[in-house]
């Protein structure tokens, strides 16, 4: 495959991909595939309605890896992008997601992904999404990424969803519905500078016996940045769900979290935690103890916060 | 080594100002163990984070190994040879503890030698290393990591303020063993405390009281003193 240093550095960036890997991909660069490979076991194919995949994994396909990492290397584009993954009963694999922009021009560059799981019983799905943007242009970076899962019995979900650096805007949506003893875990990383926006809803429908959440979500806002975290569990049955927001503010930003807990079932246990406020200055100062910098201190804490 | 010369230091209390150390002068000499004693509020953990720089003085110098670092930051003082153990340790979202560990190393150290650190405070490596410096860990498992990572330092003047708090669990036999074996390597300890088995162990017994020292000396010398009070 033949790509320009900048999407080089986002397919590492978003995928840590060097080259060409292993298992099934799709890389997707200025609204085109530019590279595919199915497998005997995963079969993925271009959707006929929409621009998008269909990703296909057969039951009991163990140990496989889909890569579909996306780039936008001009200004101006904006796409949307439907990805539906067909997790078949009992597999077991991971997809490793993700987009990125380099902007170098005037005008705004905007990938919008849906992307749908549905987790057959017993599946289980690791799910790393990461976002990126860079590029000195004046036109804005814009990453609005859904994520819904429709899980089946006894299927677990484990999302890695991060948003690293250098994108302006982004509105974040992760739906969940979960079936009797489906269990899904999210850990979201959040890091926003300058003036950028992020917003990110998280709305979970727990709606089988013994299901689980556990709902992680940890930002960092710097400058004038702002972030809004919206994170709903709606407990309709015998089930756990637990959802954390912490926040670290730096400089002049600003972030507004808004935990809901639904508890519609009385055998439901849900639990929300939140904690926003700035690096505390105990932490900084017991790593200068150990001979940091106040500077290298700030990175080591929000490089142990976002890991 | 270590040279405290007129150290005074006061705080605000609503409108007035209230002395916590008073014209503080005090001189640790290398390779020993000195105890710093005194009542609550005496000023001994201000007189400990004075040293490593926590705290700024109203006034005063304060010289280690000859040179005048009343000026230095907390940085520059680790880095010239200082390691301060709090009496309540710092928890993190995300440094697990073998990171805290290469933090103090100053270097990538191996696993194995992060691992003789927590075996040295008593903790299990396999256990420990990987764990998160969070709430999740008791305070006597924080309080030994806070000391792992004090050791982990190499330093020369090493300060531990109350270390034996939290550390119930922990037998105070294994603590003593750790300052006695930094005493053989050479290393200067000034540690704050009250336990009279860690003044046992001091070559120096420094007693506070409002801001000053009342009284030092040998523990044969100070101890027979305090108890003679406590009756």
């Amino acid at each position: 495959m033949n790509w320009s240093e900048e999407e080089k550095q986002i397919f590492c960036e978003v995928a840590d991909v060097f080259e060409v890997p292993e298992g099934a991909y799709n890389f997707r660069v200025n609204g085109k595939s530019v590279g595919r490979k199915s497998t005997d076991n995963i079969n993925i194919e271009s959707k006929t309605d929409v621009s998008g995949l269909d990703i296909y994994i057969k039951p009991g396909t163990k140990n496989e890896t889909v890569h579909i990492p996306v780039a936008i290397s001009v200004t101006g584009l904006s796409e949307a992008v439907h990805n539906d993954f067909h997790i078949g009963k009992n597999a077991d694999v991971t997809i490793i997601a993700g987009c990125g922009i380099y902007n170098c021009g005037p005008t705004d560059s905007v990938h919008n992904g849906i992307h749908r799981f549905f987790v057959e019983k017993g599946a289980k799905v690791r799910y790393i999404e990461r976002h990126y943007g860079f590029g000195s242009g004046r036109g804005g970076k814009i990453l609005n990424p859904t994520t819904e899962l429709f899980m089946k019995e006894n299927s677990e979900a484990y999302l890695e969803l991060e948003q690293i650096k250098g994108v302006d805007s982004t509105i974040r949506r992760t739906f969940a519905d979960l079936n009797d003893n489906a269990k899904i875990f999210a850990k979201e990383r959040l890091m926003t500078h300058g003036r950028q926006r992020a917003e990110s809803i998280f709305s979970i429908s727990l709606d089988g016996s013994d299901s689980v959440a556990d709902i992680v979500s940890r930002a960092i806002a710097q400058d004038f940045s702002m972030q809004t975290l919206k994170m709903n569990i709606d407990g309709k049955n015998k089930c756990r769900g637990h959802s954390e927001c912490d926040a670290i503010l730096m400089d002049n930003a600003r972030v507004i979290a808004i935990p809901a807990l639904n508890a519609l079932n009385t055998s439901a246990e849900l639990i929300h935690e939140a904690a926003i406020g700035k690096i505390a200055g105990e932490q900084l100062i017991k790593l200068m103890t150990l001979g940091l910098t106040k500077k290298e201190a700030e990175s080591q804490i929000i490089n142990g916060f976002l890991k | 080594m270590l040279n405290l010369v007129d150290i005074d230091y006061e705080v605000k209390r609503g409108r007035s100002k209230m002395k916590i150390l008073d014209r503080l002068s005090l001189e640790v000499r290398p390779n020993m163990l000195t105890v710093i004693t005194g009542p609550n509020g005496s000023g001994k953990s201000t007189l400990a984070e004075i040293i490593m720089g926590v705290k700024t003085p109203n006034c005063g110098q304060i010289y280690f190994k000859d040179d005048n670092i009343t000026d230095k930051n907390i940085t520059e003082r680790a880095k010239l040879g200082i390691a301060f153990s709090f009496q309540q340790p710092v928890k993190f979202k995300g440094i697990n503890v073998y990171d805290l560990l290469n933090v103090s190393s100053g270097e990538l150290i191996s696993r194995e030698e992060a691992s003789k650190y927590l075996k040295t405070v008593g903790l299990e490596p396999e256990k420990y290393l990987l764990r998160e410096v969070n709430d999740k860990l008791s305070g006597g498992e924080l309080k030994r990591i806070e000391i792992a990572s004090v050791l982990a330092r190499k330093a020369e003047l090493l300060i531990f303020d109350e270390p034996e708090a939290g550390i119930d669990l922990w037998s105070f036999e294994d603590l003593t063993k750790i300052f006695k074996k930094l005493k053989t390597e050479k290393k200067t300890l000034i540690i704050i405390s009250h336990q009279e088995r860690i003044l046992k162990i001091a070559d120096q017994i420094v007693v506070l009281d409002a801001g000053n020292i009342k009284t030092q000396g040998t523990p044969k010398e100070i101890l027979p003193r305090i108890k003679g009070e406590k009756r």
